[in-house]
């Protein structure tokens, strides 16, 4: 059933070598697959919409306090609103929007059968956005995003993870602490 | 690097897995791996594999169909031949098309996923529960469950959805006979059998359009027709008698008429004006200011820009995923019907005595119950691995499942036996639910348990 396998001949198999990177955090995580196996999750911290301008897609870019040890603020910045630009790119009520639906009503909406929409392919960008930020910034420092249209476009979802080196105890009062601290 | 070499508990699946062929192996795992719409929570049915979504009750929907479907084939077979002969050949021709371009709309409103949005993992929800209750600390408490936030300089209040665990993002509405939270929420049509909402609103206006159109059609040919044959020389008397079926054509017009053009008439008037009929109905805009024209802060203040948005905008894409396959966390091991008692589900109240304390604490023991277990085999998402690693079977769902603990049709003991080392883990963190009852690792569930808050998603359902 459970096989106990101690974590350095693990990620000898798994041909993982801890690398140096920048930063203070768990460097040695500059594979996903490894952030995965070798790290608990300690904490998720979730960035809320931003309602300000409408119902339109916006995060808020205020950064949370639970990530300032672990990531530059301007890095996480950046991200969101990198993030909002495109959703506002996805979003944009303009030439092409009308004439993709006019196109869309005139053939009965059966169009959308087979052609992707201007939203679908701006969504296939910013999941492979998402994904090169967490292979090259967030995973070094021991963080994940998750796609918002994984969590219904209502949070950017950011899991923090504790390097497993530290004990369970207190990953878990570090989970407590950080969500008291707010 | 590395502080200690610690004996962890791995899943020997997950050393076979590799990044690059995460992909491969959940798809070879097809035959086992459920898609997400089979554990939908919400009230809905799912046809053709997921690709069709309609509400439960499916309304009138076969009345709206038939009662097309009959009046257009009556009209092709009785009034058409008459007509050509005497008209234009052009009048099958535009019956036709006005006919076919009614059924698709109406079907695409039918089966299409109206802006459902998933319900709150977990983690979601107790976050939020977190921040409901440390807010109150100024001397003015709000009240719960609400917020209130600026839309275009103006105040709007945002309710919390007890169902779905999350604030509602503004204009969004929970269908109490669907159970779920929809975007953009206008009403619920019994007619169509479906909710309408942002993604299927402008389907629903086309087809009342053309519905206006197509019934005062056949309605004017009708009455071209009968007019005609009475002039040949016959009473009026003799020219119904020679076709009965314009007469069930016209009784049938005359009343749809009258009801399909004031609603026409009403959502024309609700898109010039960027309105719902769920806005509408309850005045949340139009009797705040008399000064302004009206209080609607997502109206663009000019009515070829409000239809534009609302008929010709971008088309979100569906949020709830339904052919997604589930990860082998959320991978259900029964069988089992989706329709189940809920006896809770109802009960708000119940969420608001609810005490905080439960929520923290369980979340802690959720997290600490994560470390017990290493994630199972990543999703087919992009980005699986994050989803998979927080997946500690016992707390996480994908969100479009949204299983928390309603129809989680898995016994609590089945998410994690390959990980979980001692049952005794497992009881404490029952002990904290007294509601739980656990016999055995499948045990046989003779009722259902509605977990309000889903840090622990510990969901029992009555198995058949």
């Amino acid at each position: 059933m459970c096989h106990c396998v101690p974590l350095k001949r693990f990620q000898r198999t798994q041909g993982l070598v801890p690398t140096a990177a920048d930063g203070n955090m768990a460097t040695e995580f500059h594979n996903l697959q490894e952030l995965r196996h070798s790290a608990s999750l300690a904490n998720k911290v979730f960035i809320q919409r931003d309602y300000s301008e409408g119902t339109t897609c916006r995060f808020q870019t205020k950064f949370p306090s639970e990530l300032e040890s672990r990531i530059e603020r301007t890095l996480f910045e950046d991200t969101v609103k990198t993030l909002n630009n495109y959703y506002a790119e996805a979003e944009k009520i303009g030439g092409q929007s009308y004439l993709e639906g006019c196109l869309a009503c005139s053939t009965a909406y059966l169009i959308f059968l087979c052609m992707e929409t201007r939203y679908e392919k701006v969504l296939k960008k910013i999941a492979k956005y998402i994904q090169e930020q967490n292979e090259k910034i967030y995973a070094p420092r021991g963080l994940l995003i998750t796609d918002p249209i994984e969590r219904g476009m209502r949070v950017i979802e950011i899991s923090i993870y504790e390097d497993r080196g530290s004990s369970d105890s207190s990953s878990g009062s570090s989970s407590v602490s950080g969500s008291t601290a707010r | 690097m590395m502080k200690n070499c610690e004996y962890q508990q791995i899943d020997p699946r997950a050393l076979s897995v590799s990044p690059s062929s995460a992909q491969n192996h959940t798809e070879k795992k097809v035959q086992r791996s459920r898609r997400k719409w089979e554990v939908f929570p919400g009230k809905n049915r799912f046809f053709c594999d997921g690709r069709i979504i309609l509400a439960r009750q499916s309304g009138v929907l076969p009345l709206t169909l038939g009662l097309i479907v009959v009046t257009c084939g009556l009209f092709f077979a009785f009034d058409c031949p008459f007509l050509v002969e005497h008209l234009t050949v052009f009048i099958p021709v535009i019956g036709g098309v006005l006919c076919v371009f009614v059924l698709i709309s109406l079907l695409r409103t039918s089966f299409t996923d109206p802006g459902i949005l998933p319900r709150a993992t977990p983690d979601e929800a107790a976050d939020i529960e977190k921040q409901i209750d440390t807010s109150g600390s100024s001397t003015y408490r709000p009240p719960p469950r609400t917020k209130e936030i600026l839309i275009n300089q103006q105040v709007v209040k945002l309710k919390y959805c007890f169902t779905c665990k999350m604030f509602r993002p503004p204009r969004t509405s929970h269908c109490s006979l669907c159970d779920n939270c929809v975007e953009r929420f206008d009403h619920h049509c019994p007619w169509v059998g479906n909710c309408v909402g942002k993604r299927n609103y402008r389907f629903f206006y086309s087809f009342i359009i053309s519905l206006s159109f197509l019934t005062s059609f056949i309605f004017g040919c009708v009455i071209t027709h009968i007019t005609l044959r009475s002039q040949e020389g016959k009473n009026l008397v003799q020219a119904i008698q020679e076709s009965p079926a314009s007469v069930v054509e016209l009784v049938i017009c005359f009343f749809s008429i009258w009801s399909i053009m004031g609603l026409s008439g009403f959502h024309t008037y609700l898109v010039a004006s960027n309105l719902t009929t769920n806005e509408d109905i309850k005045g949340s805009w139009s009797s705040k200011r008399c000064a302004e024209d009206s209080g609607n802060p997502y109206s663009y203040n000019s009515i070829i820009t409000n239809c534009c948005a609302t008929l010709c905008g971008p088309m979100p894409p569906s949020l709830i995923d339904r052919r997604g396959f589930l990860s082998f966390d959320e991978a259900i091991p029964a069988a089992s019907e989706m329709e189940l008692p809920r006896f809770a589900a109802k009960n708000d109240a119940h969420m608001c005595t609810q005490s905080t304390k439960d929520v923290l604490e369980r979340v802690v023991h959720s997290f600490d119950f994560h470390g017990l277990c290493p994630p199972g085999t990543p999703k087919t998402t992009p980005l699986g691995l994050e989803v998979s690693s927080m997946a500690a079977p016992s707390t996480e769902h994908s969100p479009s499942a949204g299983c928390s603990g309603q129809h989680a049709l898995q016994p609590v003991a089945a998410p994690c036996p390959p990980f979980s080392r001692s049952s005794k883990r497992r009881d404490s963190l029952h002990s904290i639910n007294p509601a739980f009852r656990l016999a055995s690792p499948s045990p046989p569930l003779s009722r259902t348990t509605w977990i309000l808050d889903d840090a622990t998603n510990m969901g029992f359902i009555s198995l058949p």
